[in-house]
């Protein structure tokens, strides 16, 4: 097993809102190995965008507030390094591409522009030919048609699925180590979101990146991702590669996530969704955040009480913060095989 | 357990009670839980979130109070000036500020302070009747122009554009010289009768779009006529923009009312006005300057609150505004 | 882009023409301009009658039009009704006077305006932010006449005590020894300084409020956000990124404000008595003169469109998105 190229420890990230102190990422850690692609599955709030944020340092200091923990990168702790420091890692060793490829691409400037800045930014001695020839490769590579016309266009030129391939191209210029990938299809058509996979899984193959695929869609954990992070209420209450989440899911949230996806064929006549509503995330009470929607719990005072730690079940890598994630033996999600796994 | 068909189209969630798997074995409805459990988020009413925000503004609190008590004192001028308007002494002519005459005295020995509140009365009649007055045109004409859209917005439209293109005092101006402004009602009507117009446009803007709701579609279907649809149902979404915006009109007004009276085509002595009064100061010299400086500050005090009052509104009433705060 | 151009001038003109015979009606119905002379014993009522005549007045408001219409584009907005003065060269005069007033006005509010805007917004909260913001709204309160009123009386004082003349309450120029060249050029200044002043007051607040709210706006917007996470110099992403994007409704903001600027330009000019647009609009107004009024108007909205006109341009220049062909 290689060393993790990034390493998260206890992170705690709060926001201070006019309602109180907002507990967005409540102490969490995860491992990211070299050459992986790491999905993390959660609903809208539970903390998965502000975790990857925040240690690229994008979230702004007021409100929001990196109360405690590590991240460590390539040796470095990202938290602590100064903002001179983390500006050089941002675009160049790590990169984002973030959900709305619309309202992210400065619509006053052309793509050939804003490409080229991502590269001059991190290679000043490159000049504007290189540069330019590099954002024609770059956009070449993610497939956008006529790359000569098109790079000294504006964004509100391109469609969609092209400015998210642009969004892309920008990211992956500097040949990042990590590229972080935030709901990168959740704003397009279904049938584009195809097309961005497989643009990203070839980003993946040509710069050998690991990959941070943040997602509220099954599905694509299922396509993309070697192991997964499901988060919940700003927690990681599963972590496992994905195979195993998929066919022995020991988290009841995850296997209410699986449960609640619909499927075509099967003989269920209703949705199963989870019931209830995601928590407050301010001032909680003690115990574990999902018991009032778990069908694991029964009542129990234990989940009530004291909150479950994420523990290995089994073997290490599976981990679960449930306390009677062993109950669970035996249940598989309702899911076929995942696709990933003829890839 | 009644049975329903496999194909009942009503139902798209299990009833209560079938057979799955991922039901909380607790009983009660899991929402009630999470309440119980403290982890819900609270949920309040619109009005009880306006009134919070409202009383949040620290500033628009304490210039809705301060707006109170300057107009209480122009309400009740009778009662509290220790001069009357005109009352002349002409043992003290053209005296700076004292004891006994705190805003000074002009040229005529009439006590300035006293003017100022009568002054204030009549600021406050105009601006309040203004508000009034052109929030009522503004919200039927542009409500009938946001409603039907069509012509007839766009005969508005243009109309309301033509006077875009030349400043408004000049047209005021123009129509008090020729309308004649002598009286506070004349004048009031007057401004009313042009200023109407950025109320209309918020109204307008707002009916055009809410036209798009389905409920408006859905009170189609069930039969209500067109006025019963704007007034139940478009109007309740417009009042905070119209609130927040007629509070703005006054504060408009009563800066319009002090030009025009300052310029000598608004209200004219011997009414009390507090753009006359600085007039008048102007006249009788600029070494005298407590003339013109305290009915000025009145009117900057007056407007501020206003603009304040009126932020504090927006704050509380209209949800499109986003606030950043820390 | 030029079919822009000449759709938006030939528009213009029917607007022009609805506008001045809308006012011209309006003047002509509710206003006599020989009241006065009508309540004069002296004059009988032959002369009156003469005099009606002659001056058109007898005719219907729809022929006078006409004959106004032609004076206006024809004999240069013809003559005025009392004294037969030709009406274009005055204002003329007076309009090169009041473009130095306004145009200085504009360029200085506009420049105060974006650098006090952009700056509270990148230290929100700060010292700055709250004074700038507490000035502003004392700004948007204050009567332009006001604030021009209490700087001559400043000034006054000022000179009451120390016996300098900082500035010139009064007059475009010293009626004696305003110089040449240079020394014309300060005496100016010296006399336009507190007028444009009072003028620029509230269009900082404005401009800079504006300037304020749109700044923060795209500072959080997503593709700042982008920028930043390129790893771009701070300086860089407010800069090039948030600012250029901040400036484009601003262009808006600074055309609707034109109109306003005239406004303020009667009253200012009327109190520190500058031989401008202004002063002769009121005076007149106040002589009941219809036809230098009706001048004055057709000037002042052609200024209005053909300002509104090149906002519209340079917004199509500012931002991609909008191009007009």
């Amino acid at each position: 097993m290689p060393d993790p190229l990034l390493s998260i420890r206890d992170l705690v990230v709060e926001f201070n809102t006019e309602d109180g102190i907002v507990q967005a990422v409540d102490g969490i850690s995860y491992d990211l190995f070299p050459g992986e692609t790491l999905g993390i599955v959660g609903e809208s709030g539970s903390g998965k965008s502000v975790s990857t944020m925040s240690i690229l340092g994008l979230i702004p200091q007021p409100p929001g507030r990196i109360v405690r923990g590590e991240a460590l990168f390539k040796g470095k702790d990202l938290l602590k390094l100064s903002k001179k420091a983390l500006r050089r890692v941002r675009g160049n060793e790590m990169a984002m591409v973030f959900q709305d490829p619309m309202t992210s691409l400065n619509p006053v400037l052309k793509i050939g522009y804003q490409i080229g800045e991502a590269i001059k930014t991190h290679r000043p001695d490159q000049n504007n030919a290189a540069v330019k020839k590099r954002a024609l490769d770059l956009l070449k590579l993610v497939g956008v048609p006529n790359p000569e016309r098109r790079v000294d266009q504006y964004p509100h030129e391109f469609s969609g699925g092209m400015r998210q391939r642009a969004m892309i191209a920008m990211a992956i210029a500097n040949e990042p180590s990590v590229l972080i990938a935030d709901e990168p299809t959740t704003a397009l058509d279904v049938t584009i979101q195809a097309q961005i996979l497989e643009v990203l899984k070839k980003a993946q193959e040509e710069t050998h990146a690991a990959t941070i695929l943040i997602t509220h869609d099954l599905g694509l954990i299922a396509e993309l991702a070697d192991r997964v992070v499901v988060m919940y209420a700003g927690k990681v209450v599963e972590l496992g590669d994905v195979s195993t989440i998929f066919a022995s899911p020991r988290h009841p949230y995850t296997v209410g996530l699986m449960d609640s996806l619909p499927r075509l064929g099967g003989d269920d006549d209703w949705l199963r969704p989870i019931p209830g509503q995601p928590p407050s995330l301010i001032s909680r009470p003690p115990g574990c955040p999902f018991h009032p929607r778990c069908f694991l719990s029964q009542g129990r005072v234990r989940c009530r009480e004291e909150e479950p730690l994420l523990r290995p079940i089994g073997d290490s890598a599976h981990l679960s913060a449930c306390h009677f994630a062993e109950e669970l033996e035996g249940r598989t999600g309702h899911l076929v095989e995942p696709v990933g796994a003829e890839a | 357990m009644t049975e329903r068909s496999v194909h009942d189209p009503t139902l798209a969630v299990a009833p209560p009670g079938a057979d799955v798997s991922v039901q909380p074995s607790l009983p009660g409805d899991p929402s009630e839980l999470t309440y119980q459990y403290g982890l819900e988020v609270q949920a309040r009413s619109q009005w009880a979130y306006a009134r919070r925000r409202f009383m949040r503004h620290r500033l628009a609190l304490g210039s809705l109070i301060i707006l109170l008590a300057i107009f209480g004192c122009g309400l009740f001028a009778n009662f509290i000036a220790p001069y009357t308007y005109r009352q002349i002494n002409l043992q003290a002519l053209s005296q700076a500020p004292s004891a006994k005459h705190i805003f000074g005295t002009d040229s005529a020995g009439r006590d300035s302070f006293s003017r100022v509140l009568y002054g204030i009365r009549t600021s406050a009649r105009v601006g309040v009747l203004v508000g009034v007055l052109s929030t009522v045109i503004g919200t039927i004409i542009g409500g009938l122009a946001g409603f039907y859209g069509g012509w007839i917005d766009n005969l508005l439209m243009r109309l309301t554009d033509l006077f875009l293109t030349l400043p408004l005092l000049a047209v005021l101006l123009v129509a008090a010289k020729y309308l004649g402004h002598s009286t506070p009602l004349k004048l009031a009507l007057l401004l009313a009768f042009l200023i109407w117009t950025s109320i209309a446009r918020i109204v307008r803007g707002s009916f055009l779009s809410l036209r798009e709701k389905e409920y408006v579609e859905a009170a189609r279907a069930a039969g209500a006529g067109d006025l019963r649809i704007m007034i139940r149902h478009m109007l309740p979404n417009t009042v905070g923009p119209i609130v927040v915006a007629a509070t703005l009109t006054i504060g408009t007004a009563i800066l319009l009312e002090a030009v025009l009276s300052f310029l000598g085509f608004g209200i004219e002595p011997p009414t009390p006005a507090l753009g006359a009064l600085l007039n008048e100061g102007q006249d009788q010299g600029l070494d005298k300057w407590w003339l013109v400086t305290f009915p000025g500050v009145i009117i900057v005090v007056i407007v501020l609150c206003i603009n304040f009052v009126g932020d504090g509104l927006r704050d509380a009433l209209d949800p499109t505004q986003r606030r950043i705060r820390a | 882009m030029l079919t822009y151009i000449i759709r938006r001038v030939l528009y213009s003109i029917p607007v022009l023409v609805a506008t001045s015979f809308l006012i011209f009606t309006f003047v002509s119905i509710t206003g006599d301009p020989l009241g006065r002379l009508r309540t004069n014993p002296a004059i009988t009522r032959e002369e009156l009658h003469s005099i009606e005549h002659s001056k058109r007045l007898d005719r219907p408001v729809i022929v006078r039009y006409g004959y106004w219409v032609r004076d206006a584009v024809t004999k240069e907005f013809g003559t005025t009704l009392f004294g037969n003065q030709k009406i274009w060269p005055e204002l003329k005069r007076v309009m090169w006077h009041t473009v130095q007033f306004i145009g200085s006005a504009i360029i200085i509010s506009v420049l105060f305006g974006i650098a006090i805007g952009v700056y509270s917004a990148l230290r929100q909260y700060s010292l700055f932010d709250y004074t700038a913001t507490t000035l502003s709204f004392i700004g948007f309160a204050t009567p332009v006449f006001w604030l021009a009123l209490m700087m001559q009386v400043l000034m006054v004082q000022v000179f009451l005590k120390w016996h300098i003349r900082i500035f010139y309450t009064s007059g475009l120029s010293s009626p004696v020894n305003a110089g040449h060249g240079f020394h014309f050029f300060i005496d100016r200044v010296q006399h336009l300084a507190l007028p444009v002043l009072a003028l620029c007051a509230l269009s900082i607040a404005t401009y800079s409020r504006y300037m304020r709210a749109s700044m923060l706006e795209v500072l959080n917007s997503d593709f700042v956000r982008t920028a930043r996470a390129k790893g771009l110099l701070e300086r860089r992403v407010v800069m090039r990124h948030a600012f250029r994007n901040a400036l484009i409704p601003l262009v808006t903001v600074v055309a609707l404000d034109f109109g306003a600027l005239f406004a303020g330009a009667i009253v200012t000019e009327t109190i520190f008595t500058l031989d401008g647009m202004g002063f002769y609009f009121i005076n007149a107004l106040e002589a009941s003169d219809p036809y230098p009024v009706m001048a004055w108007l057709m000037v002042v909205a052609t200024m209005v469109i053909l300002f509104n006109l090149i906002a519209d341009i340079l917004y199509g220049v500012f931002d991609p998105r909008i191009r007009y062909d």
